[in-house]
């Protein structure tokens, strides 16, 4: 199944989703070093986001948040894609900083509400044609 | 879509030098996700990308600078990883210190001024109403819009300094007048007048506040006209860090708020009534623990203006503070100047308060003993230190903490809430 999605930071990235059950702030809430989740009163609290796609509404609280993002990819502890929900610049800055520092690119897409509600961890999807499209393996 | 003006297209041709034209790419694709149509003008720009967060943080700043940038507005600089005044006082590991010192000479370099605090409101030169401004920092952020009546988004990381660099923001948001309507209205009920005229009562109110407001607009009504500067202060910076407050109105206090139809959209609006109730509940949740030895004395979050000095030298009244607590007071370096300027820092040595310039005793390790109990007067340092220190906090108003640093162990105002 395929849809159509808006690309905040183009690329294409495959892989097995991690949705959050809250919004996240990176800032205080990931250890860039790990690429754990670290905020203590986060539901999913030491979960590694290495190497996932990342599934999660909007982000929250701190606009260091961006910086800390960066420092994920740059150290290579960051998820593969993020998929939001609504265009969120905290993620967008992040991602596009360290794609032009680094030229490691972590695509951050934004979805429908239809299928944002359908993504759920351990799903398997693809984020196609430079992030406007994503594709999710049928169950 | 998005309108640019030549001298915009210009900064992305790159005719200003390869690091504007990065800043000014990053200002449009954030205008691009904000949905503006346009860029505004900034008069003026205070940097938070200033504290140091890791490499990648160091690699941008020092990328916009081997590229030729340089601020085009007048730019203030938020407080650093380090004292850069009292180097003995950090305890900041390498290779983060090198880093971090790194760190602040880029933004120097691109012509950011040497203020190094998070309260640049209490500078000689401060946005005037209605001035267009990109400022970083939330407690800057929601003072500069409540309390100055200018007009900010809630800048942070990479983007900050862009807007410096190029001097335009995307015309989104608190930028323009319809993202500065109320969006729920709180009432203060049945809560004692002689509370709302203490210091105390400020941070907690603004910690209710950001934790039922979130990110939206308060509208305040039932303060006292005679609500200070300090207060206000207060009651954003916690707002700001327990929610993601950035423009709060008080009826009768703040400049916009002239009226309640003047901030308040005609139609629906959530009410909030803050009871005595609510304002126990959210003063004892500052608290984490009080049964362990008390360690240490943190005021000045956001840093402390020289009204609040002159407070401190009136509460120490000569006396020491107990040879078991360390008692720090952190402020900015103009500040500390002109307590010196007054004959007020040898008062403050002699007592045993320590001033912390140029950085803050939440955001970097400068508090010697950890292992107890910090008491401070802050919401926004309860709020952060337990997480970014792993200390437990007391909070209390400031007296309690001069009290409490004079006899080694906390100590109560059992009038002070009177009535709660």
């Amino acid at each position: 199944m395929e849809s159509e999605c808006l690309a905040l930071v183009a690329g294409d990235a495959a892989g097995t989703v991690i949705r959050l059950d809250v919004p996240l702030s990176f800032w205080g809430g990931v250890d860039p070093s790990s690429g754990t989740i670290i905020d203590q009163r986060h539901p999913q609290l030491g979960e590694d986001l290495t190497g996932r796609i990342l599934v999660m509404a909007h982000s929250r609280g701190s606009s260091s948040s961006s910086g800390v993002l960066a420092e994920c990819i740059r150290a290579g502890t960051a998820p593969r894609a993020i998929i939001m929900n609504e265009p969120d610049i905290i993620v967008m800055l992040g991602a596009l900083v360290a794609d032009e520092l680094y030229g490691t690119t972590c695509p951050v897409i934004v979805t429908d509400d239809v299928t944002f509600a359908a993504l759920a961890t351990g799903d398997t999807v693809s984020v196609l044609d430079g992030g406007t499209t994503l594709r999710q393996s049928d169950p | 879509m998005l309108d640019l003006t030549d001298r915009d297209q210009a900064f992305l041709k790159g005719e200003f030098g390869a690091g504007a034209e990065f800043a000014m790419r990053i200002i449009v694709r954030t205008a691009g996700t904000m949905g503006a149509t346009h860029l505004l003008d900034i008069v003026s720009a205070h940097v938070d990308s200033c504290i140091y967060n890791g490499m990648a943080g160091l690699d941008f700043a020092e990328r916009l600078r081997d590229g030729g940038a340089h601020v085009s507005v007048p730019t203030t600089l938020n407080v650093a990883s380090l004292d850069l005044l009292h180097p003995e006082l950090n305890r900041l590991d390498e290779p983060a210190r090198a880093n971090a010192l790194r760190l602040v000479d880029a933004y120097v370099d691109m012509g950011g001024s040497a203020t190094w605090t998070c309260a640049p409101y209490q500078l000689t030169d401060r946005p005037r109403f209605g001035d267009q401004i990109a400022w970083a920092e939330s407690n800057a952020i929601v003072f500069a819009n409540s309390v100055l009546g200018a007009r900010t988004n809630r800048y942070g990381d990479f983007i900050d300094i862009s807007c410096a660099i190029t001097g335009r923001v995307p015309a989104a948001g608190f930028h323009l007048d319809e993202g500065r309507t109320g969006s729920v209205l709180y009432r203060l009920v049945g809560l004692p007048d002689d509370l709302l005229n203490e210091d105390v009562f400020y941070p907690v109110l603004g910690h209710f506040i950001g934790l039922s407001c979130g990110s939206g607009v308060p509208v305040i009504d039932g303060l006292p006209r005679t609500t200070t500067e300090d207060q206000l202060k207060a009651l954003g910076a916690s707002a700001a860090s327990s929610g993601s407050v950035a423009l709060f109105h008080a009826l009768g206090v703040t400049p916009e708020a002239t009226s309640i139809d003047a901030v308040c959209p005609p139609g629906d609006l959530r009410h909030v009534d803050v009871t005595p109730g609510d304002i126990a509940v959210a003063r004892d949740h500052l608290t984490t623990r009080t049964d362990l030895p008390l360690r240490a004395i943190a005021i000045g979050t956001p840093h402390l203006s020289i009204d609040g000095f002159g407070e401190l030298i009136r509460l120490l009244d000569g006396h020491c503070i107990h040879d078991d607590v360390e008692f720090y007071v952190s402020t900015a370096r103009d500040t500390l100047a002109e307590v010196e300027a007054r004959g007020w820092l040898a008062a403050l040595d002699a007592s045993g308060v320590t001033a912390v310039t140029d950085t803050c005793t939440y955001v970097t390790p400068i508090i010697r003993h950890t292992d107890g109990v910090v008491m401070t007067d802050s919401g926004k340092w309860a709020w952060y230190a337990p997480g970014n220190l792993g200390v437990h906090v007391a909070f209390g108003s400031t007296a309690e903490c001069v009290r409490s640093a004079r006899a080694g162990r906390i100590v109560r105002d059992p009038g002070l809430w009177h009535g709660i």
